[in-house]
């Protein structure tokens, strides 16, 4: 199905059977649904094959530095929050290198959506392990297999009481698409982790076992509960999928400003001249 | 009352305050320069401190002066030293002509002392923090200053704390004025500084504060910054002012954040600032790689403290010259100013977000913790008289943010998003639309349009200020804050045929530059650095190698007498 993200003949970077085909395509159809134009959406990355995502697709962007592509969303936001503001890249870019970003963008809490390609692997350096891949896991680099604790995002955010915390699967193409939606709508910072595999370089975590390991969270579960999500968030064995965890109380980042206090007008569009204002206050240090 | 002072003091008078952090010398030093001010004279003030929150030994200068200063002197005519260290810690700078007042039986020193029982007194207010207001009231009686002018300030000053305290106060300073007067006088002590009629009605702002409202005078409305000395005072005043200005000012979780904030802020259609010391620049340098290839315009004031590393972080030197110069992956063209003077800081803080908005480059404002930390009167800045320029561009459809057709100052006009096209700014190299390619015409061209902006941009640099003789034999040449030290410590000299040369923009050279240096016979730098990293500069752009160099790297800033008596072993 045609839509209006679409661009024509793009030579795309990823492998064959890339999960971030399948997000690519679930994110348009999931912008498309909630009739978001390319001009008033802005996607940040960063760097590495899932950060490369913004370039294949009608919107603006902003494809920044390894790790960084939280601070420079925040900022976009605020100075614009008529943006819808999506910032997008791998595990090993938010969570490794951009570590320090996440947990700070969980306390700001701007509404942005943050969607992290989670495939527990680095691809575009070619199979080194990345923070959230398994015990066990051989890499040439970890030639005796990871024997760290995997980063679990989910447990971190909730932790942090993130106001929107969903983890998703890049196999299944309707589901994703709702958590996504939901994740655009929420007023607040909203983390959708999505788990990929990794045609390539990550032989354990397939399709397959994907499938096996994961579950979708019942109508029973009470995402406004925190001790319940996070009892969830911490499991295993098999990973739950869909929304965790929403806490709507939160207070915007933005909203806090003190430049939107009295008018709601984007600090981007105002055109101030502070001469005068400027000169009253040099006055106070006669 | 013991001795009595016989001495004259002339045209310029250094007062020095000294004690542990937190015992009230940042009071008595606004206090006091304020007072002057409003009475009437030139004043000038800097202060050194140790890396610590209370105790320690710290020192506060200021100057009154017939005639504008803009330098910190070694000599100390009137020491009040807090506490008994202050005298150790300012040992080699008190010399036979330094007058102490202190309490006797709380010193011990065998430096001579005039006793004043600033305790006892105090006490009588019920509490010792009174102590610093009989200091004020005593050196402001030692200048004659007016006492009904100091009367109404201090009033003014206390307002907020209640009849009581205000009260206490000015009485506290009519005892210490009373003390004075009787020091002072034909045959005893004779003070003669003059007036200048104008200071009253001028402001006094620190260099921390000048960056600022040059900031906001630019049209800044976002800071972005994690807390480090020197640089803080310049977070801390935009985000004590955010709401007045319409500024979003954010505290980031660390310099890498602050930097790319205020790229993506820039990218949205902000003027953003970020301010930091050399450590934390250090780690903002790929987002100065970043802005670059993106071509994202961004302000970055690098307040420089000895490094390496932590180094002496309240102290003061131009250590980060080279590092500021050959900050950030890759090859691509920047601007560095080096602001000497409070109007300089201010000036070319509001010029460098319209150079940056211009010609989409990062732009540095390089200073010290010297010049952060120091103030003196100079009249109102009108920020009316400084006009602002706004080069972001409406955008359509097929809008290429990296279009090979560049504008008259040599670039692509930078849209933002939210208009009729898109705006994609990417790191990896791309094409015009913005989009990642390998293609290698394209990435010569992009390289060619990036650092072709370097030509344009140096049609504007800001020349070197020459000071004293256009027909000079000797010409002493200094960069950033060393500017007031440099013209006074020639003045000291007595030469007639010695210039200076003050560079305020130090990269890109301006043209004139190689011209000045070889009308010269003798040329002699002075940096507040090891290496001579402007020498360097100097040598590279202009083939002039400077051998005659005065460097100081001790963590503070020149004195004029030692600066003079360097420049006269040279001469």
């Amino acid at each position: 199905m045609e839509n209006r993200y679409d661009i024509e003949g793009m030579d795309i970077a990823w492998c064959p059977g890339c999960g971030n085909f399948s997000i690519l395509k679930i994110l348009k159809s999931a912008l498309e649904d909630l009739g978001i134009k390319p001009e008033e959406l802005v996607v940040v990355s960063g760097i590495g094959q899932a950060a490369k995502i913004p370039q294949y697709f009608k919107t603006n962007y902003f494809n920044g530095l390894h790790g960084r592509a939280l601070p420079p969303a925040t900022a976009i936001k605020a100075v614009n929050p008529g943006l819808t503001v999506v910032a997008e890249s791998g595990e090993g870019d938010m969570y490794g290198e951009g570590g320090n970003h996440f947990i700070h963008a969980i306390r700001r809490n701007p509404d942005i959506t943050n969607i992290v390609h989670n495939n527990m692997v680095y691809g575009l350096t070619k199979g080194q392990a990345s923070p959230t891949s398994q015990p066990g896991f051989r890499t040439p680099v970890q030639v005796d297999g990871v024997f760290e604790e995997p980063f679990n995002p989910i447990a971190v955010a909730v932790a942090m009481n993130a106001s929107f915390v969903a983890r998703a699967f890049a196999g299944d193409q309707e589901q994703t698409k709702e958590i996504i939606k939901k994740a655009v709508r929420h007023k607040g910072y909203a983390l959708v982790d999505i788990l990929q595999p990794c045609v390539t370089f990550n032989k354990t975590n397939t399709y397959q076992w994907f499938k096996e390991h994961t579950y979708y969270l019942g109508e029973d579960h009470n995402a406004s509960d925190r001790t319940e999500a996070f009892k969830r968030a911490v499991e295993t064995e098999k990973l739950p999928l869909g929304l965790i965890y929403s806490n709507v109380s939160r207070s915007v980042f933005e909203a806090n400003l003190s430049v939107y206090k009295g008018s709601k007008e984007p600090l981007a569009s105002r055109k101030t001249d502070n001469a005068k204002v400027l000169g009253r206050v040099l006055d106070t240090y006669r | 009352m013991e001795k009595q002072i016989v001495k004259k003091i002339k045209d310029d008078i250094s007062i020095v305050i000294g004690g542990e952090a937190g015992q009230g010398i940042q009071t008595v030093e606004k206090l006091l320069t304020h007072l002057f001010k409003d009475a009437g004279f030139n004043v000038y003030a800097t202060k050194e401190y140790m890396s610590r929150v209370r105790g320690g030994s710290n020192s506060t200068e200021i100057r009154v002066s017939s005639f504008r200063r803009n330098a910190f002197v070694r000599k100390i005519d009137i020491l009040i030293p807090l506490d008994p260290d202050s005298i150790g810690h300012l040992g080699r700078r008190i010399d036979g002509d330094t007058i102490i007042f202190a309490d006797k039986d709380k010193m011990s020193t065998d430096k001579p002392i005039i006793d004043v029982p600033f305790a006892k007194v105090a006490q009588e207010y019920g509490s010792p923090i009174f102590l610093n207001t009989v200091a004020v009231g005593l050196i402001l009686g030692i200048l004659s200053a007016d006492r009904e002018v100091i009367e109404r300030n201090i009033s003014s000053y206390f307002s907020k704390k209640g009849e009581d305290i205000i009260k206490k106060n000015v009485s506290a300073m009519n005892r210490g004025y009373g003390i004075a007067k009787d020091f002072v006088g034909p045959g005893k002590l004779e003070i003669d500084i003059k007036k200048n009629s104008a200071a009253k009605n001028e402001i006094l702002i620190s260099g921390s504060e000048a960056v600022s409202f040059g900031a906001v005078a630019g049209g800044c409305n976002f800071i972005s910054a994690y807390p480090m000395t020197p640089s803080t005072g310049v977070l801390t005043t935009l985000s004590r002012y955010a709401s007045e200005f319409g500024i979003i000012a954010e505290q980031s979780e660390d310099e890498i954040s602050a930097v790319n904030m205020a790229c993506g802020a820039w990218y949205a259609g902000a003027r953003a600032l970020v301010c930091t010391a050399g450590g934390g620049f250090s780690l903002m340098t790929e987002g100065v790689s970043l802005a670059a290839m993106t071509e994202t315009p961004l302000v970055i004031n690098v307040g420089m403290r000895p490094a390496p590393a932590t180094g002496l972080p309240t102290r003061t030197e131009q250590g980060d010259l080279e590092l500021v110069l050959y900050a950030g992956h890759g090859e691509f063209p920047r601007i560095v100013f080096a602001p000497g003077t409070i109007e300089e800081a201010f000036a070319i803080t509001q010029k460098a977000f319209n150079l940056a908005d211009k010609y989409q480059v990062p732009v540095f404002i390089l200073s010290d913790q010297y010049l952060a930390d120091t103030y003196y009167n100079v009249p109102r800045i009108e920020p009316e008289h400084f006009r602002n320029d706004y080069y972001v561009v409406e955008t359509g459809k097929g809008y290429k943010r990296y279009s090979f057709s560049v504008n008259p100052d040599g670039v692509s006009p930078r849209g933002v998003p939210g208009g009729g096209g898109l705006v994609c700014a990417d790191s990896d190299e791309h094409d015009e639309d913005g989009r990642i390619t390998e293609d290698e015409n394209v990435r010569k061209r992009m390289v060619d349009k990036r650092l072709g902006k370097l030509r344009f941009l140096s049609r504007g640099v800001m020349p070197p200020e020459l000071t004293g003789p256009k027909e000079y034999s000797a010409l002493v040449i200094g960069w950033g804050s060393t500017c007031g030290v440099i013209k006074e410590a020639i003045e000291k000299t007595g030469k007639k045929s010695v210039s200076s040369l003050h560079f305020k923009q130090v990269y890109p050279l301006h043209p004139f530059t190689a011209g000045y240096l070889k009308k010269a016979k003798k040329i002699i730098l002075v940096e507040n650095n090891a290496t001579g990293q402007f020498g360097k500069i100097l040598k590279l752009y202009t083939g002039v190698d400077v051998k005659n160099k005065i460097l100081k790297y001790d963590g503070l800033p020149f004195s004029v007498e030692e600066l003079s008596e360097e420049i006269e072993e040279f001469l």
